[in-house]
């Protein structure tokens, strides 16, 4: 199967300043239960709420204000908000599961073996050189496969189940640890194609005699579920691994991409230098 | 300007407890405190939330979620440094009475 590299369909707009405020005393008669359950409702159906005291200003709705609380479940309170959102078209919240890798730069040594793996184009590079996450929205949900790859666990999926890779303190053992750490060579020119491989030659040899196809997907399914238990990568991914070949093109590309990145950004400083400052610099 | 407390509500996940995030934002609701709490903080940073840039240089900053390393990563990837000063609050690693002792929130018998 080829990676598509399409998209999700991507975080939605910024709504962070589009909050439900709670005015002062809007929670008054209300009990300690049932004032969380209704702020939990809220932000579970997407919407932040405020409570400060310039929050009722810009609020899409205000609790104890024009929405009422008291004596409402937690269902009514969000139907309400939610109707005031769609009035106000605000963008709906929840289309995109946000999960996306995320870099920590006190540990990346901009090897860009993360952006030679990825199937996605998630990575690219920036002005600097640097290795960044630039398409967020094209990593598959549940994939941590380039955070395997990275040899310095400088990736973080921060929904990940485990540490280190959840941002959890790395420490000595992890970056050893043959479980956290896979080879990029060895995932993908070795263990996994020689694994199915094996796996195949042997289901084959016995299936030759019993010719039985039906088994032998069923082998091979069976095979890719242990990689995928073991490393947690989607067998969509695995399916998708590219050759060795690939790779070497990738990084090839990355390092051309990176080389004229910083070419680029160097012309721009040297013409800034002879220009001299712009106006704006001078503040004018 | 004094403290500002966010606390972020992991909606699109189950790795922060439930009940330690429910039990943390009914403290918060009880109490006397300002606070702002967002339904996904990982959300706001891939959309390049302006709401961050707030959060982040909003004087004493203290920030409940996760992993304090995901979570100034994720402020960075933003666009947005979070201040070395501003403390952040794991729910995935602390009890919700720890969380709310670091926070200085009131007991629950006495916020209902
Ligand atoms: S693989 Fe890791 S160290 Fe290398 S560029 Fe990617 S994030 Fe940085
Ligand atoms: S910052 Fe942490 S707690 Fe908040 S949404 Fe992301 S993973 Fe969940």
């Amino acid at each position: 199967m080829k990676p598509t590299g399409a998209a999700r369909p991507g975080p939605s707009a910024p709504f962070g300043e589009l909050h439900v405020a709670v005015d002062p005393g809007g929670l008054d008669g209300v009990d300690a239960a049932d004032r969380g359950a209704v702020l939990a409702a809220l932000l579970e159906a997407g919407h932040p709420v405020s409570r400060k005291a310039e929050a009722a200003e810009g609020a899409l709705a205000r609790l104890g204000g024009d929405v009422s609380v008291l004596d409402r479940a937690p269902e009514e309170v969000v139907a309400d908000v939610a109707a005031r959102r769609e009035a106000a078209a605000a963008p709906a919240p929840g289309a995109w599961t946000p999960w996306f890798p995320v870099i920590d730069y006190d540990r990346c040594t901009n090897c860009m073996q993360c952006l030679s793996f990825c199937l996605f184009d998630v990575y690219s590079v920036d002005g600097d050189g640097r290795i960044t996450v630039q398409n967020q929205e094209k990593c598959k949900t549940s994939c941590p496969a380039c955070s395997r790859v990275c040899p310095e666990v400088a990736i973080l999926f921060p929904k990940y189940k485990k540490g280190p890779i959840n941002g959890d303190e790395v420490k000595a053992e992890d970056i050893a640890s043959e479980s956290m750490k896979v080879d990029i060579s060895s995932l993908l020119g070795g263990d996994i194609y020689s694994a199915l491989k094996e796996r195949s030659g042997s289901a084959k040899q016995r299936f030759s005699t019993e010719r039985d196809e039906s088994k032998a997907l069923l082998e091979r399914k069976r095979c890719l579920k242990e990689l995928k238990d073991k490393l947690d990568i989607p067998s969509e991914v695995l399916m998708s691994l590219p050759s060795a070949g690939d790779i070497e093109e990738r990084a090839r590309r990355a390092r051309a991409k990176q080389e004229e990145r910083i070419a680029r950004s160097r012309s721009a400083q040297d013409q800034k230098k002879t220009d001299g400052p712009s106006t704006q610099e001078w503040d004018i | 300007m004094g403290r500002r407390i966010v606390h972020c509500h992991c909606v699109y996940s189950k790795v922060v407890p439930a009940d330690v995030k429910a039990a943390v934002l009914e403290r918060l609701a009880g109490s006397d405190e300002d606070f702002e709490a967002v339904p996904d903080l990982c959300e706001m940073s891939a959309g390049k939330d302006p709401a961050l840039a707030r959060f982040a240089g909003d004087g004493e900053v203290e920030i409940v979620a996760c992993f304090p390393r995901a979570v100034r990563w994720l402020f960075h990837s933003a666009g947005h440094e979070l201040a070395a000063e501003a403390s952040i609050h794991n729910m995935r690693s602390s009890t919700a009475d720890e969380v709310c002792g670091a926070l200085g929130l009131p007991d629950q018998e006495s916020t209902s």
